[in-house]
């Protein structure tokens, strides 16, 4: 790890203006993920300002009927929140299928939002990758990319984005809200993590001077309906090969509205309108389920290691579907896929 | 960490000498004021400036749970948590656990279960089941085995750590 200069902020204003004033710095908060990069010096800061004082903390409710959640809120106290856990039972589960409890105590809402991809070129700095340092190349094209993706990928990256988290707040259609130099403004989930294109260096579409604060889940919570499915290497303590959010409000045997988020599989949570459009008002059978699963795997490419998850995909998005039609989530204890 | 590209020092750039930052701490119920290089780990301050070596250090990456210990009740990686960040807080060891010359119930479980074999992850194991004891979260065997799965053991002793674990949850 390099040396760094380490200062504590005291209010969100106090951290904004720290960070404008040295592009080198950067914020740490839980640091699960940032110190691990820095130990790997794939992250460099010049200085760290500790922003897990500030008031971030709270879980509320909003006149709206729905949540709103301090960037700094640690993943296990969201996951275990009362509130969470009967009104939001998706994100709960997701929060729980990853990392461990250490990591979960640790990390923050804001922190899971941020985190890089643990795509191994990445994070060897003796490797080509155009994310780290742009214009150098990408080592996992042709290298071993089992866990890179199969949507949305670039000629200059194939990285996924690594959390669970991340997929159920997709599904769930949550904003996130941020403060900078110009005032605070509001991102919509689908627009805060972007593609790699030719800049895959840019994960989000934070500006380099702004600090996540809140994020916001609205009313509709698909707490009858849904399920987190997440298939990896081991049963626990592992990242997504493929993961899928899905949230259903059923009428009768028919489907009203749905989401499905998929995780593991792209540079950002993956969501698809034209394949939650096609189950509105289907009945929600297998024959729907696998046209949905089609419309979100349309343009799906292997890039060789990683040809099997399109098949995998395809597979757990329609048991996904189907848990959350029949009311079984999928347990995060007892990892029998039903 | 913001979505700029990463930031790279030119050779040019001056590299901070070893500022020293003042941390408190209170180890196992003991004050302990330290001065510290800002990227000390909590993990290399309880083992290379408080001769605290129970805390094992073994990926050093926050994969293994070798190096957990509890900050204010809560079992965290102290591998991955920097010592400054951590000043004012309540850390508890395994060299803390035990109380007036007593093992702590989990100690003794884990005895009674040959829980370990080289033992190197075992404290890690032990703190993160004190921890674990205190959220409350788990009832069943699968349920310990899930919240217990940030801590690796190499040698296999996971059937005996888990009936250590039960054995200690029926104690407390």
């Amino acid at each position: 790890m390099i040396n760094f200069h380490y200062t504590r902020a005291h209010d969100v204003a106090g951290a904004v203006r720290q960070k404008a004033a040295e592009p080198g710095a950067k914020f740490i908060a839980g640091g699960t993920n940032l110190v691990d990069l820095m130990k790997d010096d794939v992250e460099r800061p010049t200085r760290l300002i500790d922003i897990s004082r500030l008031p971030l903390r709270t879980v509320e409710e909003t006149p709206g009927g729905g949540l709103r959640i301090g960037a700094l809120v640690p993943n296990s106290d969201l996951a275990y929140h009362p509130l969470v856990e009967r009104r939001y039972p998706l994100l709960s589960s997701a929060i729980l299928a990853g990392a461990s409890q250490q990591l979960r105590n640790m990390a923050s809402t804001g922190g899971n939002l941020l985190q890089r991809t643990r795509c191994s070129y990445f994070y060897d700095t003796a490797m080509p990758c155009n994310k780290r340092a742009p214009g150098s190349g990408c080592g996992a094209l042709e290298g071993i990319n089992r866990y890179h993706a199969i949507l949305g990928a670039s000629e200059h990256c194939i990285a996924t984005h690594p959390s669970d988290m991340c997929v159920a707040l997709a599904a769930l259609d949550a904003t996130v809200h941020v403060a900078g130099p110009k005032g605070d403004r509001a991102i919509p989930f689908a627009e805060f993590h972007r593609l790699p294109g030719d800049t895959p260096q840019r994960d989000t579409t934070l500006e380099p001077d702004e600090i996540v604060t809140a994020v916001e889940l609205p009313a509709e919570s698909f707490a009858m309906n849904y399920t987190y499915l997440k298939i990896r290497d081991r049963l626990s303590y592992a990242f997504a090969l493929v993961s899928v959010a899905v949230g259903l409000d059923l009428e009768g045997d028919r489907i009203g509205n749905a989401r499905v988020a998929l995780g593991g599989v792209a540079h950002k949570p993956w969501r698809d309108p034209a394949a939650e459009a096609a189950l509105r008002g289907r009945a929600a059978n297998d024959a729907s389920f696998e046209q949905a699963a089609n419309i979100l795997l349309r343009g799906a490419k292997g890039h060789g290691h990683n040809d099997f998850k399109i098949d995998l995909a395809r597979r757990t998005i329609v048991r996904a579907l189907t848990q959350a039609a029949q009311a079984t989530p999928q347990s995060q204890s007892n990892k029998k896929i039903r | 960490m913001a979505a700029t590209p990463t930031a790279r020092r030119s050779a040019k750039e001056a590299i901070p000498t070893p500022e020293r930052v003042s941390v408190g701490l209170t180890v196992n119920g003991v004050a302990r004021q330290l001065q510290l290089a800002p990227w000390t780990t909590l993990l290399d301050a309880l083992r290379d400036h408080l001769d605290l070596t129970g805390t094992k250090k073994g990926c050093d990456h926050g994969q293994c749970g070798a190096c957990t210990v509890l900050v204010d009740g809560r079992r965290i990686n102290s591998c991955l948590a920097l010592a400054v960040m951590q000043d004012g807080t309540q850390v508890t060891t395994i060299e803390g656990l035990a109380r007036d010359g007593a093992l702590h119930p989990l100690q003794q479980a884990f005895i009674d279960h040959d829980a370990f074999q080289c033992g190197y992850c075992t404290p890690g194991q032990i703190c993160s089941a004190a921890g674990l004891i205190a959220e409350g979260k788990a009832r069943t065997a699968d349920e310990i085995r899930e919240l217990m799965s940030g801590n690796i053991c190499r040698c296999g002793a996971y059937v005996n750590i888990v009936a250590a674990i039960q054995q200690a949850m029926g104690q407390s």
